[in-house]
């Protein structure tokens, strides 16, 4: 295997995608409202699509004919390299819609930077993944900001939901030997450089949902080189069970 | 927690090639900007609108259709209302 920087950082970038994409498939038909049902369903086919077009991506930079397919439902969890945000379970709607408004609030300005990436196949990904996200980004925060500011009840469940995910977010700005070579040639964003904006974002809408930033404690990490919590094999049992029973199934 | 129903929402679209905005159905939201989020998430999907209205559906005053007849029967027998009388110059075309 050709396991060069660059992909594994487009397989970082997919496998984020992909999982985060699984968890908001898992609300269709489930949503309180069908509106609500369609804009899970949109958020993660926006996700879905962007982890097919950087699997694409990462088959031809490795070089060993992998495809899309073959990246997504033919590798175990410990080669996958998303972080633990994403694949974090849905809780209830107040849990889903944090994790989104934590994931969208970094993705948005990280792929943004990355259009301006030296190479041209993420920078082209990146400028679709970008506006897909700034929706991601406003439909989460504005759930946010009304479930925060809306009953008791809302209020409760949107605090709840902060400090449980709160842990996961320290990951999502983790630089490691990988990511720095390809910072320096210019491919990859370096995730310091949107960490304010990310801060930003969140207090906005935090403090117009009357909702308080949880304290930095202990920062969950491990995902990136394959240290998943437990929660992952589930999801890839799902994703990956047609694949795994009959091997080269098309329909 | 509450079984009350969302208010409902007409929404209207201008599609690309469109000059006006169409009615195309309604959504359930909580207020304006969830309206047209829900409205953008239902009925965009397909590349369908450039522009999205949501107006609140018990903003609309509709008439009744047992007024029917008093409301919209004494215009059939008015066919000269119809501009079909006029002689249009060839060189005019098609208006």
């Amino acid at each position: 295997m050709t396991d060069t920087p660059l992909f594994q950082y487009t397989l970082r970038l997919a496998d984020n995608a992909l999982v985060l994409g699984h968890r908001l498939s898992e609300w269709v038909g489930h949503a309180a409202v069908i509106e609500e049902d369609l804009a899970f369903g949109n958020m993660g086919l926006d996700l879905i699509g962007q982890a097919r077009a950087l699997y694409t991506y990462a088959g031809e930079v490795e070089g060993q004919g992998r495809d899309q397919d073959a990246l997504a439902y033919l590798r175990d969890a410990n080669d996958y390299r998303n972080i633990l945000l994403v694949e974090q379970p849905n809780g209830d709607f107040a849990v889903t819609m944090v994790r989104q408004l934590f994931y969208a609030a970094f993705a948005y300005p990280y792929f943004e930077a990355l259009t301006r990436s030296k190479d041209a196949t993420l920078s082209a990904i990146a400028a679709k993944a970008a506006k897909e996200m700034a929706y991601h980004l406003r439909h989460s925060a504005e759930w946010v900001i009304r479930m925060g500011d809306g009953t008791d009840e809302s209020h409760a469940r949107a605090q709840a939901a902060l400090e449980e995910l709160w842990p996961y977010v320290g990951e999502m700005f983790e630089i490691d030997q990988i990511e720095r070579a390809l910072i320096e040639a210019g491919v990859a964003v370096d995730p310091a450089s949107v960490r304010a904006i990310w801060d930003k974002t969140i207090d906005d809408v935090l403090a117009e949902a009357t909702l308080t930033r949880p304290q930095d404690g202990y920062m969950q990490s491990g995902g990136r080189v394959g240290r998943h919590s437990e929660h992952l094999g589930y999801i890839l049992a799902d994703l990956q069970f047609l694949q795994r029973a009959y091997p080269g199934a098309t329909w | 927690m509450t079984e009350k129903n969302w208010p409902l929402w007409e929404v209207f679209i201008r599609t690309r090639n469109g000059l006006s905005h169409r009615h195309v159905g309604s959504v359930h939201a909580v207020d304006a900007t969830m309206a047209l989020h829900a409205a953008r998430d239902t009925y965009t999907r397909r590349g369908e609108g450039l522009s999205v209205w949501v107006v609140p559906s018990s903003a609309i005053t509709a008439s009744d259709p047992a007024d029917k007849d008093m409301m919209f029967e004494p215009t059939a027998s008015k066919i000269y209302r119809h501009p079909t009388f006029y002689e249009i110059p060839d060189e005019v075309g098609h208006m």
